[in-house]
């Protein structure tokens, strides 16, 4: 797949999803807020294109106040990810061999070794279930994720001369590697993000289908497709809307991340095509 | 070789979908799926419905049972006396009875079932059940005598709970994953997380079940619940999770739906001690609020029958008292207004697992935030609903079915975990557990009932349907649940 | 490289007692009493403490903690608060569902990923290339929760071809279990499965960049034999790590798929036993898979260091 058609059709899938999701702040097709049960399960029509749920509430509507919660809690759980990754492994490079480094990289390992999906399931029966457990939950992994992806970038990195040059320059290590290192390793972290930030969507669509995201009322494209799930038969519009929504977002920030990284990075380019 | 790999997938496919097409239904077998597998087998040690629904009168028995009615029939006592002040009962047994390892049952079984109920360190989850026992005394082999430490009109009915079965001291240490029972049907064996199987009790004391052989399976999901039946997996479904379904299998001639009742009274209860809810205004406004109609069709599309008060409609002493709180929300948010809430307040609603509850709160929240109510929603877990509202009356509002047969008298108990307390309403409860007169005991009941719907105590819903989907040709299936079972002893296939 | 190894072997050990703590301690504040769920709302407060004390639950939390690991150390798992049988036989139990249902979904994205990616590979740049390449965006942008259920509409409920769920077990013959775990197997594998296909070509696309593959075509062969006789074998060191990672995936990740479609897998015991407060059943399932991964991992690092001497100062 060619750079420039990945990037241009994931960055037009991205950004559809992303207005809708600001639009959504202040404006909706209809208010999610009001129920009619009456007028349940109606399938798409002029007036709802994409029909309504088991409630009587517009799904376009639903949807884009779900796209708000995906991208917010993906958002926030790849934050959490560069915020405690980053500097741990920007530090286990500057300690390499060291005890830091060490501790540091079998932490890693050990947050790698336990299954995520059961450590969410935990989480949320430690503290509820909700949007922030959700955003810890998947953030927790992807720590180790930016932390073994720093780490590895930087300890190239304390190679190359300039660094050096910063060395008998008298810098400490932390200068070092918050003016030298950190610059050069952005546009690596920015492509693991964009890939971290899909698989958070997906991860919070399954957490939100098994009932431990975001709570009612706040939509969410994981709890429309658990609720849709017995409806499947009577009307499949209800099942098919959020699901597609979920494949369409997805694959457009998967191929914007590819786009990224043939952009970015060019060493990559050869090697992925 | 892409080819290749692909023929040969489709040939293992077809081959493989050759051989499910599998044998027609032996008549004599039978697979009945319920929503959650028990966790053990001692419907004596702990309080969930599924032990009862697989084991009750199909594996194990009290002295007396329920029948598919409601109403209280001998069971392993063939006939009772008691005393003209209501204080001694004298059982006589039934003959010939075995457990199903064998060994004979006698009154010996009785006191030592019973006093293992009643002891300092039972484990049974309604002890509450015999604490009205004074003693259990053995007359005969085949007689058991039974002292109150007061009348108590209830103990019959007690006693046909199957947390009041017998069973032996035996086999006692093992009833957790190995039930002996006395029984029409015997154990054979429990696949954990997917089945359990009996078979036919050859030695069984009384007529013989119709089938030889019964499967319990375990599907919660609604989803994988309708699955199973349009696939055909499974011959009946007690207490379908999906009602919105049930058109579908009403409208196709495979199947048969059974729309029955349950104990359950719905309520959106309300914590008394926690202001605004201590105000009765403010009830009666929340009351007033809810359309039941629409929650009825929205969370249980259609299925389930409103109520008043905390009562079953179907039971002959029910009076209709939904009038006393219609929906109508300009009224409730005068009446807020008048409590001092002009503006709404903010509460929050713990919802349990069971879709009556989620989906149900949805509805609600909506409703009240229609009067200015802003409602936040909490999903709990039913140990976190036990722990934070039942026992740590943590909440605002939640939302639960109260499934015990005739628990009017949990609103007479101050530390019950929506708080009411009312002299009044204790007065009339402590007149009813005295009465013996049948017309003086509806009277009182209807009495209470009455006082319940005028305090606006709860937010009364609706009564639990319990909807059974079978295939055409399963009869002899209750349909109501009394108590929690799934008495196969009657069931058999149409020729 | 005993040096190396008795370094390995502490932080192994550290490892597993960190995540024993972990797993313990955040069990165990999971608000919400075992005796409490069992017992239900008619319960009294001497029945619940008897029930407390005949499960263990009145000791204090450290002294539980002991004699927990002191237990798994001589193969004890402990009871099962509410199935009151041993963890251990319940674990293995589910073991016979969850491990033959992995294998077969790495088998099946394997045949599904092998030939795929290395017929991308081979047509690099062009529309077959293209093609798989899509449909492998496909496959990882699917949840397979939603393709489960798709799978079961059509296949279950529509064709009648395959039971919508459940495991009859593998007494009923071999065939029936295989029958029974393939549709949720399609479901498990299908993302991993593209996963595995864009790896397997970037692999291959590596290799065709180096010396010995393009000696190889100098020699005449054409690119295809090239591949499949030299770059394919060298490929298969970063594939397989994936394989192995997605195994481990494969058995504590498929709960949402054993959900859909009711599976009595590992995944499901150890969601019902939170929500039923089942602790000890949750601890010790938790504490194995963990174990496993950690132990994998360790002797992954062993191989590698004893292949390559390099690898011995730091991974």
């Amino acid at each position: 797949m060619k750079a420039p058609t990945s990037l241009i059709v994931g960055g037009v899938i991205s950004g559809v999803v992303l207005t809708a999701a600001a639009c959504s702040l202040v404006w909706t097709p209809y208010d999610v807020k009001l129920l009619d049960v009456a007028q349940k399960l109606r399938p798409p029509s002029l007036a709802h294109w994409l029909g309504v749920d088991h409630f009587g509430r517009d799904i376009l509507s639903m949807l884009m106040l779900g796209a708000q919660t995906s991208i917010a809690v993906a958002l926030l759980a790849v934050g959490v990810g560069v915020a405690a990754g980053a500097p741990l492994g920007l530090w286990a490079a500057a300690r390499r061999g060291g005890v830091a480094d060490e501790l540091i990289m079998r932490g890693n390992d050990l947050v790698f070794a336990f299954p995520s999906l059961v450590i969410a399931i935990l989480i949320t029966a430690v503290f509820g279930p909700g949007a922030i457990n959700a955003i810890i939950a998947i953030g927790i992994f992807n720590i180790p994720v930016f932390a073994r992806l720093s780490r590895g970038a930087a300890l190239t990195l304390w190679r190359r001369d300039f660094i050096l040059a910063a060395r008998v320059a008298g810098k400490s290590s932390f200068r070092i590697s918050w003016e030298h290192i950190l610059p050069n390793i952005l546009n690596l972290l920015i492509v693991q993000g964009t890939i971290q930030f899909s698989l958070g969507v997906l991860a919070e669509a399954a957490l939100s289908y098994i009932g431990l995201g975001a709570q009612p009322p706040t939509a969410s494209w994981g709890r429309m497709l658990a609720d849709a799930q017995t409806l499947v038969s009577l009307a499949p519009h209800v099942a098919l809307a959020p699901g597609l929504t979920i494949v369409l977002t997805v694959l457009g920030l998967n191929l914007l991340g590819d786009g990224l990284r043939d952009l970015l990075d060019p060493r990559l380019k050869a090697a992925r095509g | 070789m892409l080819k290749n790999l692909l023929a040969a997938m489709a040939i293992a496919c077809a081959g493989a979908a050759a051989f499910v097409s599998g044998a027609a239904q032996a008549k004599s077998d039978i697979t009945v799926a319920i929503q959650l597998e028990p966790p053990n087998l001692d419907p004596t040690g702990a309080a969930a419905q599924a032990i009862d629904q697989v084991l009750y009168a199909n594996v194990f028995e009290g002295l007396t049972r329920f029948r598919a009615d409601g109403s209280i029939a001998p069971g392993l006592a063939e006939s009772w006396e008691i005393t003209d002040d209501g204080k001694v009962y004298v059982f006589k047994l039934r003959k010939g009875v075995t457990f199903h390892d064998g060994s004979s049952f006698d009154a010996a079984d009785v006191k030592f079932s019973l006093d293992r109920a009643r002891a300092a360190d039972s484990k049974n989850a309604q002890k509450a059940l015999f604490a009205s026992i004074a003693d259990v005394a053995v007359i005969d082999p085949l007689t058991v005598k039974l002292t109150l430490k007061a009348p108590n009109g209830r103990l019959l009915f007690n006693l046909a709970w199957g947390d009041a079965v017998m069973v032996a001291p035996e086999s006692v240490k093992t009833l957790a994953t190995k039930p002996i029972g006395t029984g029409a049907f015997k154990f054979v064996k429990w696949v954990k997380g997917d089945r359990i199987e009996l078979e036919r009790n050859a030695a069984y004391w009384g007529e013989k079940p119709a089938l030889a052989k019964a499967t319990f399976r375990f599907i919660s999901d609604p989803t994988a619940a309708f699955a199973a039946m349009m696939a055909g997996d499974i011959d009946v479904f007690a207490g379908f999770p999906a009602p919105e379904n049930l058109p579908l299998f009403k409208a196709d001639a495979r199947f048969q739906v059974l729309v029955g009742s349950t104990e359950g009274e719905t309520i959106l209860a309300m914590n008394h001690k926690r202001k605004p809810f201590d105000d009765v205004r403010v009830r009666k406004a929340i009351s007033m609020a809810i359309d039941r109609k629409a929650i009825i069709d929205g969370a249980m599309f259609g299925v389930g029958a409103p109520i008043g008060t905390h009562f079953a409609p179907h039971h002959p002493d029910y009076v209709d008292l939904t009038a006393k709180s219609p929906y109508d929300p300009a009224a409730a948010k005068k009446l807020l207004a008048e409590a001092g809430y002009p503006k709404g307040f903010k509460t929050t609603l713990k919802l349990p697992p069971p879709s009556y509850a989620r989906r149900g709160g949805e509805i609600i929240a909506a409703q009240l935030r229609a009067i200015g109510v802003e409602v936040e929603i909490a999903n709990v877990e039913w140990a976190q609903w036990l722990e934070e509202v039942f026992r740590g009356k943590n909440y605002g509002l939640t939302i639960v079915s109260h499934t015990e047969p005739m628990d009017i008298g949990i609103y007479a108990r101050d530390d019950y975990y929506f708080q009411y307390s009312s002299p009044k309403f204790k007065a009339v409860m402590a007149k009813l557990n005295l009465a013996t007169d049948p017309a003086a005991r509806s009277a009182l009941l209807k009495q209470a009932q009455t006082i319940l719907a005028e305090d606006y105590v709860n937010g009364f819903l609706f009564e639990l349907a319990w909807p059974t989907v079978a295939k055409a040709g399963v009869k002899g299936l209750w349909l109501n649940q009394p108590t929690a079972a799934l008495d196969l002893t009657g069931v058999s296939w149409a020729k | 490289m005993i040096r190396y190894l008795l370094g390995r072997l502490a932080s192994l050990i550290i490892s597993l007692i960190v995540a024993s703590l972990v797993i313990f301690f955040v069990i165990e504040i999971i608000p919400g009493d075992p005796a409490a769920y069992m017992l239900g709302v008619g319960a009294q407060p001497d029945t619940l403490a008897a029930l407390r004390a005949e499960l263990g639950l009145d000791v204090s939390k450290p002294e539980r903690y002991l004699r927990w690991v002191s237990g798994m150390l001589q193969g004890d798992f402990g009871i099962s608060y509410t199935y009151r049988s041993p963890v251990s036989e319940m674990i293995l139990e589910r073991m016979w569902v969850s491990l033959p249902l992995a294998l077969y979904a790495l088998i099946l994205s394997t045949l599904i990923a092998f030939p795929a990616g290395i017929y991308a590979a081979s047509r690099r740049g062009k529309t077959g290339d293209f093609a798989v390449m899509g449909l492998s965006q496909l496959g990882v942008a699917i949840p397979n929760f939603w393709f489960a259920m798709l799978l079961v509409l059509a296949f279950a409920i529509n064709l009648r071809l395959f039971a919508s769920g459940g495991f009859p077990g593998w007494d009923k013959g071999f065939w029936v279990g295989m029958h029974a775990l393939t549709l949720p197997a399609i479901s498990l594998a299908l993302p991993q499965a593209a996963i595995l296909a864009r790896i397997m070509r970037s692999a291959l696309i590596d290799m065709l960049g180096e010396d010995f593959v393009r000696t190889a075509r100098a020699k005449g062969l054409s690119r295809a034999q090239a591949l499949r006789r030299h770059a394919l074998r060298n490929a298969l060191i970063p594939v397989l790590t994936i394989i192995g990672l997605q195994f481990s995936f494969l058995l504590a990740g498929a709960i949402v798929i054993e959900k859909v479609f009711y599976l009595p897998g590992l995944g499901r015991l150890i969601f019902q036993s939170i929500s039923s407060r089942d602790l000890i059943v949750v601890e010790s399932t938790v504490m194995l898979l963990v174990f496993v991964v950690i132990m994998v991992n360790f002797a992954v690092d062993i191989a590698y260091a004893a292949i390559d001497p390099r690898l011995r100062r730091r991974r």
